[in-house]
């Protein structure tokens, strides 16, 4: 059974047709050339589908596109505004809060949610929030403090990032085509 | 790759429209509502329903109404995360709101809702495995085959009931409403259970559990306290629900014990409970209930950690959660935390 779908992804309406059976995570992927979100253990075990429906974190991997029509979906695609990356990026690079980067899509939107709703989390905040995002190399307490540092950031109780110096960190790069 | 296999799927706008559609597809057809449960198994073709019925478009089950003076109403496809987070469920039904929070992570708590939790599928490590992984064993009694690999002597399945939620529903004296074809049915949350792995619910397949009837919380305490290798994702392998009505000098005029995850329902320690009626908790009569709320549970070895550790934990987790409600020192803490 195959359905014809406008997905809202990004801001942007989107016409995919594609298997009812197919999820969110594959049509992302295999339809519409988003491969940012990334293809764990496909079971809801692992977090790093995570996606952001209405700006909810929930698993692409068992997601329907069928269940989501009408619904406003973020992918880590739309996380940088207008060339420039979100202050959630800024700090994951600065911190190195990514190493083999295959969670990190997960963890930059759920961590996103969690931002949005509570500007200040305490430590057991942001470790409770992001308990459904596995890593398997960085031991998590980077990707902690990268969030915290985000959010003091947007508070204003840290300083910006310079820009001058540190890692590339403040540009997004150009996209040099192919999939990842 | 792990796809799902090829479905038709509905999206019903009511329940009554939902009633129909899943008659009409008969055995071919099933309910979903989060899908957090049934899809992992259909990747893993233990399911091949032809037509799905998703029942998130019907806006009545998502609705959590009354108070805890009145009673509650949580509609079936209430999310666990809303379940978890509910003011009233927290104020008046502590157990449940614990135990909804203590399911898997956050943003499957987004996804998979009360009435999915209860009607979880039974678990075993011989069973919750790929097709291959089961067909290199020689498939077991539950999916593909004829015999159980855990007690191959066995004439039945031995899978476990997973839930988080049931034992909490259970212990808070819930019941459930089932509407079918045939009408409308109301039962108590444990007669939603049967002690067989593979026809583990007395719901038919084509009734459609709508919502979850909490009684008046009137002078009821109550804690879920779970067991499991990782402070989340982990399915229990321990479930403990305790919830007490005292009265006049802390007196217990009437308790409930309910384990989880130590057989294929959820087992309710009737005999456990009965001690503490009349009685004031002491750290002594504790020790006591303790010991023989666990003495139901017989672990088999179809589950994570070994049957000793779980079988003494079953003791360990009722002792911690009468502890906690009397307030008494404990070790450990309530819900999923470790």
């Amino acid at each position: 059974m195959k359905v014809a779908l406008t997905l809202r992804i990004n801001g942007e309406a989107r016409d995919v047709i594609a298997p009812v059976h197919k999820t969110l995570l594959e049509v992302l992927r295999e339809d519409l050339g988003l491969t940012g979100t990334k293809h764990g253990c496909e079971l809801g075990e692992c977090g790093t589908c995570t996606v952001l429906v209405d700006g909810t974190p929930v698993l692409s991997c068992l997601t329907l596109p069928v269940e989501v029509q009408d619904r406003e979906i973020t992918t880590i695609e739309g996380l940088a505004r207008g060339g420039e990356l979100h202050p959630l990026q800024v700090a994951f690079t600065e911190l190195g809060a990514a190493q083999c980067g295959y969670c990190t899509p997960g963890m930059l939107l759920a961590a996103k949610a969690l931002l949005d709703r509570n500007p200040a989390p305490a430590r057991e905040d942001v470790s409770a929030w992001l308990a459904g995002n596995l890593c398997r190399c960085t031991g998590y307490l980077k990707i902690l403090e990268a969030v915290e540092l985000a959010a003091a950031r947007a508070r204003g109780d840290a300083p910006q990032p310079t820009g001058d110096g540190g890692p590339p960190a403040a540009r997004v790069p150009q996209r040099s085509g192919g999939a990842s | 790759m792990l796809r799902l296999p090829p479905f038709t799927y509905l999206a019903p706008r009511t329940l009554e429209q939902a009633v129909g559609q899943i008659g009409e597809a008969g055995p071919e057809g099933m309910l979903v509502a989060g899908g957090t449960d049934l899809y992992p198994n259909m990747k893993r073709r233990q399911f091949e329903p032809k037509v799905l019925v998703g029942l998130r478009g019907i806006r009545d089950l998502g609705r959590i109404s009354g108070t805890p003076a009145q009673g509650l109403a949580i509609g079936a496809c209430a999310t666990l995360a809303q379940v978890a987070s509910h003011p009233a469920v927290a104020e008046g039904y502590r157990a449940l709101a614990l135990a909804a929070g203590a399911v898997s992570t956050p943003p499957l708590r987004n996804m998979g809702t009360l009435g999915g939790n209860l009607c979880l599928d039974t678990r075993c490590n011989y069973y919750n495995q790929t097709y291959h992984w089961r067909k290199s064993i020689g498939f077991c009694m539950k999916k593909d085959g004829d015999i159980c690999l855990v007690a191959p002597g066995s004439p039945r399945c031995w899978a476990l009931s997973s839930t988080d939620a049931a034992p909490a529903a259970i212990a808070l004296g819930a019941r459930v409403r089932l509407v079918g074809a045939g009408g409308e049915r109301v039962v108590s949350a444990a007669d939603l259970y049967r002690d067989d792995g593979m026809r583990y619910l007395s719901k038919a397949p084509d009734e459609i559990l709508v919502d979850v009837i909490l009684p008046p919380a009137d002078g009821w305490r109550s804690t879920y306290w779970k067991l499991r290798r990782r402070g989340s994702f982990d399915f229990p392998i321990l479930g403990v629900a305790v919830a007490l009505r005292s009265g006049p000098g802390g007196v217990i005029e009437d308790a409930r014990i309910v384990l989880g995850a130590v057989a294929s329902r959820p087992v309710v320690a009737t005999r456990a409970a009965g001690l503490v009626m009349g009685q004031r908790l002491t750290a002594d009569l504790i020790g006591r209930v303790a010991q023989a709320a666990s003495e139901p549970a017989k672990p088999l070895d179809n589950a994570d950690l070994t049957i000793g550790y779980r079988k003494r934990m079953a003791r360990v987790y009722v002792e911690r959660a009468l502890r906690e409600l009397a307030g008494l020192p404990y070790d450990g803490a309530p819900g999923g935390a470790r």
